[in-house]
């Protein structure tokens, strides 16, 4: 059973053109409300209405609302002005579906693809906790019983809004603040669904919870937002996972993710996203670590059409860390825009940022990635690693790298990889027997290995089998 | 006929015409060594039995076991038993000696999981051959070619040739570079090859390889032809008279 769980995501995993296993769309699940057209006051009203959310959240949508309508589109986007923003669904959600906790009270045309992708099997092996969430709602939560009596929260935000909302106020958009940019304002204006994450001083949690959004039909926008809170000395690892069947038109993902890793506390924040090709991919992530805490991201970016993510941390307190790697591979005319942020506040602070970027078949990465050490930040150490690996002449890299340091004790170090698939590597590797896709695909392989080994075994494993499953069938398929 | 056999082969590179009417013939259980000076064709002939793509045959065949070669890419000439050894391999960054072993080895046994060792056997051969051909174990954890040095690249090419276990191997100047008995072993384990009813191409620049494994054949190739064939006796010829000698003999030959 569980095999066959991991079986089934490396199949929705393999599909980076198109998630396989979900296949075309046929039918969309009937949506019970669906807000359309122009982003305005009333549309916003609606949704904090239908939420039935206190005050403080409604003026926080209006106020991010008029953000929105004052803020310029960034110049620094190439490709998402296709999108009609009037055009998009804004909110969805699925008809007859509450938050459940027992996949059985999850409407069967929903619940198979979650079942396709394996989940409730990985939930009962693996997991210490679940959320689903699917088009503009969450509906489905769930967390080891253990965890609950540590005090332990999972929930929908939703739910936390009104249950915990001292808690979730302290932190939402706070992290990440509408003002930021466009794009962030629009999500403070429309999100809905996402996850709420808190745990208490001391408490560590063993194994990772995850959350995985799909996108059910075309039209839509997703807005999802995740709160990941560690309090002091807490341990999380939260893992996130996107995946949508494939549909004519396209979907807009703008989801946030804000984590905040208390003193001498952990969070880890791994990302799988293999959206299909009809998905513009757009992520807001930012975290702040405070003394002595660490704050890690590891994103592996492989699907949809454009991808836009940049995992940032500040490193607020003394002695905290940070690690990015973010590993996004482009197989077809598709475009990663990717890079981490870091900015050192704290004294002895400490980062590594590992970017890798694959091009095949006319794909483009671009890395943009920004470490700032801001006055004070004595002996703030920096290390950041560029490696692009283009498999064809036809596909391109680039990268632009960033560093502002403003404090003379500071040390910041960068290394540029760039390496081109040559023709006499390729004759090499074909001359021991191997097709040139198979060649590849161990290139690849050997090219990620040092990300590989920072996953969980399970995720691991289905990212390797993507990985060469994805170049072993260049041009089998078609 | 068994075994490989090239027919008036023509072969352009670049533009540039490097093979211009080449016949050779390498039978199983034989050593077919190939001489000739820099530049005379003798890693393009290798280039072009292997089928690399920018080697473009203009004339003629390639034949193994009767049979053509042409239309085939490289790893199905590979497939069909076919090995080169290279004479200055490239680095693969990434990829670990024994994975492209591993590789190689599952293939040909038909796994699509090609990383995964699916003969727990194969391993302990890795060790026993790296340690017969002088190399530390270590280097099959390695990055294929990277910082090798010059004798461990020609050594690793050779145990590959070992461990894919082909019918045809061609070794490009397998013994440059090497040591004094690093030249030794090699040309030991060549005859080693034949000895298990393998056909060997060997390209070499000297004839210090052939008091240790004694060649069936030895041919010259200069300016992309086949100046002389024969016995050992051509190898010593070349090394007393020198090419310019064998040039100037096969020109007023052909009149
Ligand atoms: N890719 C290429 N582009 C242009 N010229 C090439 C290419 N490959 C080979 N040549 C040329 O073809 C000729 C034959 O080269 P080849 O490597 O076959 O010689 P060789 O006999 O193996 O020489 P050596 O003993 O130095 O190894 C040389 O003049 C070489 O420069
Ligand atoms: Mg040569």
């Amino acid at each position: 059973m569980a095999e066959e769980a991991v079986k089934l995501r490396e199949d929705i995993l393999k599909g980076a053109d198109s998630p396989e296993i979900l296949g075309w769309l046929e039918k969309p699940y009937k949506a019970e409300i669906e807000l359309k057209g122009k982003i305005s006051r009333s549309l916003i009203e609606e949704i904090s209405k239908i939420k039935k959310e206190p005050d403080w959240m409604r003026r926080l949508r209006l106020r991010s609302l008029e953000l929105f309508n004052k803020l310029p589109m960034p110049r620094w986007i190439i490709g998402i002005e296709e999108i009609d923003l009037e055009a998009l669904a804004h909110y969805v959600k699925p008809e007859g579906v509450e938050r459940a906790r027992d996949w059985d009270e999850i409407p069967k045309e929903i619940r198979k693809y979650y079942e396709r992708l394996g989940l409730p099997e990985l939930e009962a092996r693996i997991l210490s906790g679940l959320v689903a969430v699917y088009e503009s709602e969450t509906i489905y939560a769930k967390m080891k019983e253990y965890l609950q009596r540590k005090g332990v929260i999972v929930l929908p935000l939703e739910e936390a809004v009104q249950k915990y909302p001292d808690l979730v106020k302290k932190y939402f958009l706070k992290i990440f603040p509408p003002s930021d940019h466009k794009f962030a304002a629009l999500h403070g204006a429309l999100w809905s669904g996402g996850t709420f994450i808190y745990v208490p001083p001391g408490v560590k949690v063993r194994e990772p919870i995850e959350s995985f959004f799909l996108i059910g039909r075309q039209g839509e926008g997703q807005f999802e937002h995740s709160l990941i809170v560690a309090d002091e000395g807490a341990y999380v690892h939260w893992i996130e996972g996107c995946s949508a069947p494939r549909f004519l038109g396209y979907s807009f993902h703008n989801g946030m993710v804000e984590a905040y890793a208390h003193k001498n506390a952990t969070v880890k924040i791994t990302t799988i996203q293999n959206w299909s090709r009809n998905v513009i991919n757009f992520n807001n992530k930012r975290g702040i670590a405070e003394e002595g805490a660490r704050l890690d991201w590891v994103e592996g970016s492989i699907g949809s059409r454009m991808t836009y993510v940049y995992p940032s941390t500040i490193l607020k307190g003394d002695y905290s860390s940070s690690r990015s790697a973010v590993v996004t591979v482009s197989k077809g005319p598709y475009i990663k825009d990717s890079g981490s942020k870091i900015v050192h506040v704290g004294a002895h602070t400490r980062s590594k940022i590992i970017n890798k970027s694959i091009s095949a078949e006319g794909g483009v990465n671009v890395y943009r990635g920004i470490v700032r050490i801001v006055r004070g930040a004595k002996y703030a150490n920096a290390h950041v690693e560029c490696d692009s690996l283009i498999l064809d002449s036809k596909s391109k890299a680039h990268t632009f790298p960033h560093n502002q340091v403003d404090e003379p004790t500071a040390m910041v170090s960068h290394e540029a990889k760039t390496g081109r698939l040559s023709e006499q590597q390729l004759f090499y590797m074909t001359s021991r027997g191997l097709s040139e896709d198979e060649a590849k695909s161990l290139i690849v392989l050997g090219f990620l290995d040092e990300i590989m080994v920072e996953l969980p075994v399970e995720y691991a494993n289905v990212l390797h089998k993507v990985v060469q499953l994805e170049f072993s069938e260049l041009g089998a398929v078609g | 006929m068994s075994g490989l056999e090239v027919r008036n082969l023509h072969v352009r590179v670049a533009g540039k015409k490097v093979l211009r009417g080449v016949d050779l013939k390498v039978e199983y259980g034989e050593v077919h060594a190939i001489m000739g000076p820099n530049g005379s064709g003798k890693s393009s002939l290798a280039y072009t039995i292997m089928g690399r793509e920018t080697f473009e045959v203009e004339d003629g065949d390639i034949l193994l076991d009767g049979e053509s070669l042409l239309g085939l890419s490289t790893e199905e000439r590979a497939m069909k038993g076919l090995f080169m050894a290279l004479q200055d391999p490239p680095q693969i960054p990434g990829v670990r000696l024994s994975t492209i072993m591993i590789a190689a080895i599952n293939k040909r046994l038909g796994s699509t999981d090609l990383t995964r060792v699916r003969d727990p056997s194969i391993v302990k051969r890795m060790y026993k051959l790296a340690e017969e051909l002088g190399l530390t174990r270590d280097i099959l954890q390695r990055e294929l070619n990277v910082g090798f040095s010059g004798g461990e690249k020609k050594r690793s090419e050779l145990l590959q040739a070992f461990i894919v276990d082909p019918k045809i191997v061609i070794l490009d100047e397998p013994d440059s570079g090497l040591d004094i008995d690093g030249v030794r072993k090699v040309s030991e384990m060549i005859r080693g090859l034949t000895d298990q009813g393998k056909g060997v191409l060997l390209i070499t620049h000297y004839a210090r390889m052939f008091k240790y494994l004694d060649p069936d054949r030895v041919s010259v190739l200069i300016d992309g032809k086949i100046a002389l064939s024969g016995g050992p006796e051509v190898a010593k010829l070349v090394e007393d008279k020198g090419y310019a000698y064998i040039r100037s003999q096969y020109m007023a030959r052909r009149g």
